[in-house]
């Protein structure tokens, strides 16, 4: 095929320097007696090159592409990313509905005696918990250091499936108006107690979480009056305000001596940020349900009235007190 | 084949090829050079974005110096699982005051377009300070000397200044009290008067002592106040009906 095409070609002008051994034209160019032969593009290359200049053509009318005055071109598809965005997401959204439907409906009570909705939720719950969550639980929600262990029962603000969803709608100390909220004092920082009775009250500390034998009595007394209001009498903690136990062997910035004393003098404030704008209703109940199951998880004893509204209600009356 | 000859024409005289050339790269570059100077028919209203305060601005400075955007992007593209993962894709009004723009283009780390709010001042510190204290698979580096060394806020002013004359919309208070501003914001509402911060930026402006250090202004104040308001300018259900009517 192509030899032929060569022979049309060097026939028909004239002074074409052709070379001798293959018969084909050379383009003219010499370079110490080297000619270059001046073969056509292959067939197929040029086929591929004209269906691409006619691909963007097609290209130009279909989809969006030559800037003009005020924008660009539309395309006759009217596409867009944002578009295509929604669509991919109506497609996952049709195949959740399925659940969604009944799950929007369900309270906590019946997601968890229904498989199929409880499958649903802890699947998107660990998912969601990995990407938001983990960061600072820990992937398996074991916490750390100034962040809490969410797979143990002991509960900073409640581990009812209620309490759960408060928290992660409002946050800790997130600056909104139904966030948790309680400020410990600095006593040492702020000049509230001085050294030695830091010191006194740390030595209580250490006796009540039987860490130590021996009571301080004055740390006992100072315990009593600037502790035990939010700790409580015997240091059990209090729900209420956040406030630990410290009873227990469970610490969450440590229960030595020395980070007991810091946490007396400089205080501790953890803040968790309120997800209710960044994470849709449905997310934040499979969360829920997905941290109650962690193992911590308690009951309700107020059944159905988990549902997030009641939650809010019930919270806006508290704000109002 | 009269097209082939011509072009043979073309292809043996390097002065009509060079001017041929010329034409064929004009016309390419005038269609993706042209637009860049339209950008603004390219930016969907959304409101009133603030620029950044001057110690974001001041955090935004060490977020280029320390190279954050050679690991992180900037950038939630408009992909289902980003969003999912990320929040809502970015939209081009959200880096419209961004001098430069710090979109990136490699990963290493997470999307940071929206950590603004996402983590405790606290836990950007600890992150920033050892990274594998908080995230044990991390290889980003430590930066704790940002607690250490303190900001540089006392050209801030001019920086403004030049951002001004880009056409980010500060004003010449602004410019004039940058460096007050950027000391307010980083002492905290607790234990400075931050009204005229809030005034000038808005009430929603995060004024805090961000890393734990209420009498100096360091560098980890700075960039901690950068990342807390990344992604956090825009009310996306307030624009929800501007999208919906976008072709």
């Amino acid at each position: 095929m192509s030899d032929k095409n060569n022979q049309n070609h060097t026939g028909k002008g004239k002074g074409k320097d052709i070379d001798h051994a293959t018969g084909i034209e050379t383009t003219g160019h010499e370079w110490d007696g080297i000619k270059e032969l001046n073969n056509p593009m292959p067939r197929w290359w040029l086929w591929v090159f004209f269906i691409t200049i006619i691909w963007s053509v097609w290209y130009w009318v279909v989809y969006p592409s030559w800037p003009v005055p005020g924008g660009a071109t539309l395309g006759t598809k009217g596409y867009t990313q944002e578009g295509a965005l929604k669509e991919s997401q109506q497609e996952i959204f049709a195949r959740q509905q399925v659940y969604l439907d009944k799950f929007q409906q369900a309270s906590f009570d019946e997601i968890l005696n229904d498989q199929e909705l409880y499958r649903f939720a802890m699947t998107g719950g660990a998912a969601a918990f990995k990407d938001n969550c983990a960061t600072c639980h820990g992937a398996g929600g074991a916490g750390q250091t100034g962040y809490p262990n969410l797979n143990d029962d002991d509960w900073l603000w409640g581990g009812r499936l209620s309490d759960i969803s408060q928290t992660l709608h409002y946050g800790i100390r997130a600056g909104n108006m139904d966030t948790h909220l309680s400020q410990m004092p600095a006593f040492g920082k702020d000049k509230l107690l001085s050294r030695e009775e830091i010191e006194a009250v740390v030595d209580h500390v250490m006796f009540i979480s039987g860490q130590v034998k021996a009571d301080s009595e004055h740390g006992a007394q100072i315990f009593a009056q600037q502790c035990a209001a939010c700790h409580g009498e015997n240091g059990q903690g209090d729900r209420e305000f956040g406030a630990p136990n410290l009873t227990d062997k469970i610490w969450l910035y440590g229960g030595d001596r020395h980070t007991v004393y810091e946490t007396v003098y400089n205080a501790r404030a953890g803040v968790m940020p309120a997800w209710k704008d960044r994470l849709d209703e449905n997310t934040i109940r499979q969360l829920t349900i997905y941290i109650h199951q962690l193992g911590g998880g308690e009951q309700d004893d107020m059944a159905m009235e988990e549902e997030a509204g009641d939650v809010r209600e019930r919270e806006d009356n508290a704000g109002q007190l | 084949m009269s097209l082939v000859e011509k072009h043979q024409k073309l292809e043996r005289n390097s002065v009509i090829l060079l001017i041929a050339t010329t034409i064929a790269v004009l016309i390419g570059g005038v269609v993706e050079i042209i637009p860049l100077f339209r950008t603004e028919t390219q930016i969907k209203p959304v409101g009133d974005i603030r620029p950044y305060t001057p110690l974001e601005l001041a955090g935004q400075n060490i977020y280029v110096r320390e190279g954050c955007h050679t690991c992180h992007s900037q950038q939630i593209r408009s992909l289902r699982d980003e969003v999912v993962r990320y929040g809502h894709y970015s939209i081009p009004a959200e880096s419209m005051y961004d001098h430069p723009f710090l979109w990136g283009s490699k990963r290493t780390g997470p999307d940071l377009a929206r950590v603004g709010g996402k983590y405790s001042d606290d836990w950007h510190v600890a992150h920033l300070k050892e990274p594998r204290d908080l995230v044990p698979e991390s290889v980003m580096p430590s930066y704790s000397f940002l607690m250490k060394k303190g900001a540089k806020i006392d050209d801030l002013g001019s920086h403004l200044k030049a951002l001004q004359s880009l056409g980010v919309p500060y004003t010449d208070e602004m410019v004039e009290l940058a460096q007050q501003d950027a000391i307010a914001q980083a002492t905290g509402e607790a234990r400075t008067d931050t009204s005229g911060l809030a005034e000038r930026y808005g009430e929603k402006v995060n004024a805090r002592d961000f890393d734990g250090q209420p009498h100096i202004v360091s560098e980890m104040d700075a960039l901690v106040a950068y990342l807390q308001v990344l992604g956090t300018f825009v009310d996306f259900d307030a624009i929800k009906d501007v999208e919906d009517e976008a072709p």
